[in-house]
């Protein structure tokens, strides 16, 4: 067993894990934070999109003790204490971003780390950063507009449906 | 996965050591080694972890090369060379995805050596020179065929150093769900001459195309390319394409990389 010591969304979180033990089951597991989901558990989905030290990672595909020490945001921690959506949250329920919403806390978490470094992205860049966050409902268009307005900018030029 | 321990070292001289243990396993960013863990398709007992490795990490200039730690992510790499070596930045920017690329690390991708992996192209077209704990190993010398490398039990990229071409450019035909090269050609003019490697075609890995260098030492122009071809015998053939299109593919993508480095 390996003690693992990290701050997820703001709070210092222990626990033993095993060598084996993924980042998600940690979270969901241990720290009952099930906001981030398992969808394909290959690295192909994304769902499991959390932020690792600021940057997005797919938290299926690393190791619980490979983040001891490390900052950890997760879905759970975009919306204020109060309840109040952030901006991009917001923006994927005013432009419908979803549907069943199981890729959505990954699509969320993604779009919040490309936003970091690139606050006005065009929308090939967007497209092009969500490559590895696949939704099977959407067909993405309301996604890349909920990210577009995230950003301050107009949806219209967004392409068509 | 089967059970495993899990350690973290971090120097190089400690890495080693917990590499010496029986059945111990390096593991870099993991993006290849843990799904294959999940599969127990490998069943290591104890998995040392070289991200802790400070000496291991970042990118800095080296001479007319540019020294890059073996436990660089992807995203690093991109960031920095993207001034100093814009094809190697580019490459690196296409493999897999943002969150991919934000774990992946080139020892990594180097020691597994996939056959349709995009850095053993960079590696080999730039001839760059592998470091290890132990010694120094051309690329030539390195790369020896399907996931097989000169690496011994053990050993530990702890550097690539790549010399930076006066021109270059990698170009990949993408195999759509995965994000692998279907075909990758990176090519790269020296001074002294062309080095062209391709991956993703060749049931053997990453191979030099040596007929095309020599076209392109003279003429270092998509024509030059004109009438040349690599045997489909040899080719990986698959549900993604045939040994034929790929030895087809071999040659378009070899002129549109010229085309773009020219």
């Amino acid at each position: 067993m390996v003690k693992v010591t990290m701050t997820v969304n703001g709070r210092t979180a222990s626990g033993e894990v095993e060598g084996r033990t993924l980042l998600s089951g940690f979270l969901r597991e241990e720290l009952g934070l099930t906001g981030t989901h398992v969808g394909c558990d290959t690295s192909q989905c994304g769902a499991c999109v959390v932020h690792v030290d600021g940057k997005a990672v797919k938290s299926c595909t690393m190791l619980a003790a490979e983040a001891d020490g490390a900052e950890i945001a997760t879905i759970e921690g975009q919306a204020a204490p109060d309840g109040t959506l952030n901006v991009i949250q917001q923006a994927f329920q005013d432009h419908h971003g979803l549907q069943c919403g199981f890729c959505t806390p990954g699509m969320v978490m993604s779009a919040a780390a490309l936003l970091k470094d690139n606050p006005k992205p065009s929308e090939q860049e967007i497209r092009e950063y969500l490559e590895g966050n696949l939704c099977r409902c959407t067909g993405y268009h309301n996604i890349v507009k909920a990210i577009m307005a995230a950003s301050g900018q107009d949806v219209s030029a967004v392409a068509a449906e | 996965m089967y059970e495993f321990e899990f350690e973290k070292p971090s120097t190089i001289a400690d890495a080693v050591k917990a590499l010496g243990e029986e059945d111990a396993q390096a593991l870099g960013g993991g993006q290849t080694l843990i799904p294959t863990l999940k599969q127990r398709l490998a069943m290591p007992s104890t998995l040392v972890s070289l991200s802790g490795i400070a000496e291991m990490r970042g990118v800095c200039p080296d001479g007319d090369a540019i020294a890059i730690g073996g436990a660089t992510t992807h995203a690093e790499v991109e960031a920095a060379t993207a001034d100093s070596y814009p094809a190697l930045s580019a490459l690196a920017g296409q493999i897999g995805d943002p969150a991919v690329r934000n774990r992946g690390t080139i020892g990594g991708s180097l020691a597994n050596n996939d056959p349709s992996a995009c850095y053993p192209a960079a590696a080999l077209a730039s001839g760059a020179t592998i470091v290890t704990n132990a010694r120094e190993i051309a690329a030539d010398d390195y790369f020896q065929g399907l996931f097989t490398t000169a690496l011994d039990e053990g050993e530990i990229i702890t550097n690539v150093r790549m010399p930076v071409p006066q021109a270059a450019h990698y170009e990949k035909f993408v195999q759509p769900a995965s994000r692998f090269a279907l075909v990758g050609v990176f090519v790269a003019r020296f001074a002294d001459g062309v080095r062209v490697a391709v991956t993703g075609a060749s049931e053997e890995g990453v191979f030099r195309w040596s007929e095309a260098e020599a076209a392109l030492a003279g003429n270092f122009d998509p024509a030059a390319i004109d009438g040349l071809s690599v045997d489909a015998e040899g080719m990986i053939g698959d549900l993604h394409g045939t040994k034929a299109y790929r030895a087809h593919l071999v040659g378009v993508i070899t002129k549109r990389a010229v085309a773009a480095a020219a």
